[in-house]
């Protein structure tokens, strides 16, 4: 439905690729209407894709919408065995790959491999099923969650999760002829899926970064004039960073008006460096999961100007919230019970909205009777009804009965000049049950000791907070779209504790 | 009449015009288009002469009556203009969100 409509409202802008030899959206929606043929003939029950972000994206996510099937994207990272695991899982299936993934994986008879020149190219040929698959039911994406415990679990997306969140946020052909937006989250990610739908819909032209790189990044940016862009934190940080090397001579970001953040906590002191670097750039931060179809809250432009520019600590703080709740969305905070708290205090976060969804494949849905969303992340709302983040309540340390937020210490130590990462986990303590440890990554060519940054800690919340242990490191362990890896930090300073409990 | 659900698709009996429901009113309403009744998607049309004084439908749009009970999205345009209960559905002003992805 939504490709149909921009294709009748403007078929030819350009959908995704530079302005001399990109496709259109004519193009992307007859390529997606012959591989709709080419998966309802092959009789598989999913299409999935385990490749790179490229052109073959979008015609993939459409053309298996249209034939009616699910769309799976699978994390091209993952190795070999846990590859043939997945596929397993979603046989039979037509899959999007190219040759090399094809040799090193088991492909068995139930695996249809098909590479992206044969998508875009081949298919061509065929012809179109005039009939799109209309039903809201369908499953539209099956996205494995990156699971910390045993199997993965599959995210089900339903059309009328995905449409309800196009349509509760996106304005139809909104974006003017000149727009580019620069995707360089993968496929397998929700935020490159919601990237895709978005922008063509809002009629923006689309450049992707398969895999990201600041200098590929800042260089695209310049040569195909791109004007909005979607950003992990760790991605922000480098781009940053790379700006900053430039030095003097920088030519800057111009065309680049918006950038939107997400997917993990953006360090307050990146944040303040991008908005002095760019200071003719909105930047909206976007706080959403997998299972709400991407985005339910954000931080705008002028929100981020506004507490940037304020002396007062309570809109000041509001740069490192995600904001309101879109208008389609409502948030509640709820404790251990369910039961609402008042703002300003700590809980769970609970939304609800026809975006929600809360399914996983072959699992009992966790929506409660009135359709809310427990999310597994803690947090609060200010009085004004801005929304901060504290992080997974998994993450939780539980010293001494006292629940404490990493999020809190980590903001304090990354405020300390010579810190450039910083992680604070709980490791068991016969004592108090957990005990806080820190680990931290200092900018190269600093020095700091253990003491300063337990007082930098000590001087801004309660005693409670302060790290009892500081472990220094080289770098902090990441997947590769920004999230930071507790459990393998957590695995690794265990022995800090006494190992008295687990 | 016909309860009008959100998702629910409709189209016009005597143009072009298709919409979806973004958001329907808890009664049963009589939806209209160019002065003739629409019927769901698929649906056979009602017998009716087109009325094409308005200014029809727009691919895209949105379109609310005044207590703002319902909302509709053109997604086909036509030549007749909507209508909840023989009164007319305006266009509705767009503030789109910054965009976030």
């Amino acid at each position: 439905m939504l490709l149909e409509m921009a294709a009748g409202g403007f078929g030819d802008r350009i959908a995704v690729g530079s302005l001399d030899d990109g496709l259109t959206v004519k193009q992307i929606f007859e390529k997606s209407g012959a591989a709709a043929k080419r998966f309802r003939d092959s009789n598989v029950e999913n299409v999935a894709m385990i490749d790179i972000t490229s052109p073959a994206l979008p015609i993939c996510l459409f053309g298996a919408s249209w034939a009616g099937l699910p769309f799976v994207p699978l994390n091209y990272r993952l190795n070999n065995q846990e590859i043939d695991v997945l596929l397993e899982r979603i046989s039979p299936s037509i899959a999007l790959m190219q040759t090399e993934t094809q040799e090193r994986i088991s492909l068995t008879s139930n695996t249809h491999a098909i590479t992206r020149d044969d998508l875009l190219g081949v298919i061509e040929m065929e012809e179109m099923p005039t009939d799109w698959n209309m039903d809201g039911e369908d499953t539209a994406i099956l996205l494995f969650t990156s699971g910390t415990t045993g199997e993965p679990k599959a995210a089900v997306l339903r059309q009328r999760h995905l449409v309800s969140y196009i349509l509760g946020s996106v304005e139809f052909m909104s974006a003017g002829e000149e727009e580019a937006a620069l995707i360089s989250v993968p496929p397998y990610h929700i935020a490159g899926i919601a990237a895709t739908l978005s922008n063509l819909y809002a009629g923006r032209r689309v450049v992707q970064l398969p895999e990201f790189d600041a200098k590929k990044w800042v260089d695209l940016v310049r040569s195909e004039s791109i004007t909005s862009a979607m950003v992990v934190p760790t991605m922000l940080s480098r781009v940053v960073d790379h700006l900053l090397s430039e030095g003097s001579d920088s030519a800057g970001l111009p065309t680049l008006r918006a950038i939107s953040y997400g997917g993990g906590k953006m360090p307050q002191p990146t944040i303040e460096a991008a908005l002095e670097l760019l200071p003719n750039t909105n930047f909206v931060n976007a706080y959403g999961l997998t299972e709400t179809s991407s985005t339910v809250s954000l931080l705008g432009p002028e929100e981020h100007r506004e507490a940037f520019a304020s002396d007062d600590e309570q809109v000041r703080r509001r740069i490192s919230s995600v904001g309101k709740p879109l208008p389609s969305i409502e948030v509640s905070i709820r404790d251990e019970n369910g039961s609402e708290l008042s703002p300003n205090e700590s809980g769970e976060i609970w939304v609800r909205g026809e975006q929600v969804s809360g399914e996983y494949k072959g699992m009992e849905i966790t929506l409660t009777e009135e359709g809310w969303f427990p999310t597994n992340d803690g947090g609060w709302l200010d009085g004004e009804g801005y929304l901060f983040v504290t992080g997974r309540i998994d993450d939780v340390i539980v010293k001494g009965g006292q629940n404490i937020s990493p999020g809190e210490i980590e903001e304090v130590l990354l405020r300390h000049p010579s810190v450039a990462d910083a992680a604070a986990i709980g490791v068991p303590d016969q004592q108090w049950g957990e005990k806080i440890a820190a680990a931290v990554v200092l900018h190269t060519g600093t020095e700091v000791d253990e003491k300063e940054l337990k007082d930098s800690v000590k001087n801004v919340l309660r005693s409670n907070r302060t790290p009892d242990e500081i472990v220094f490191l080289n770098e902090l362990p990441y997947n590769e779209t920004g999230k930071l890896l507790r459990r393998v930090l957590k695995e690794n300073l265990v022995d800090l504790g006494d190992g008295s409990t687990v | 009449m016909a309860l009008l659900k959100a998702g629910g698709r409709w189209s016009s009996s005597v143009c072009d015009t298709e919409v979806i429901v973004v958001k329907g009113p808890e009664n049963e309403v009589s939806l209209t288009c160019g002065g003739v009744e629409m019927v769901e998607a698929g649906g056979d049309p009602v017998s009716g002469e087109l009325d094409d004084s308005g200014d029809g439908t727009q691919l895209g749009k949105r379109y609310v009556d005044e207590e703002d009970t319902i909302e509709v999205l053109c997604t086909k345009p036509g030549s007749g203009s909507l209508g909840v209960d023989g009164n007319a559905l305006e266009l509705k002003d767009a503030k789109p969100l910054p965009a976030s992805d």
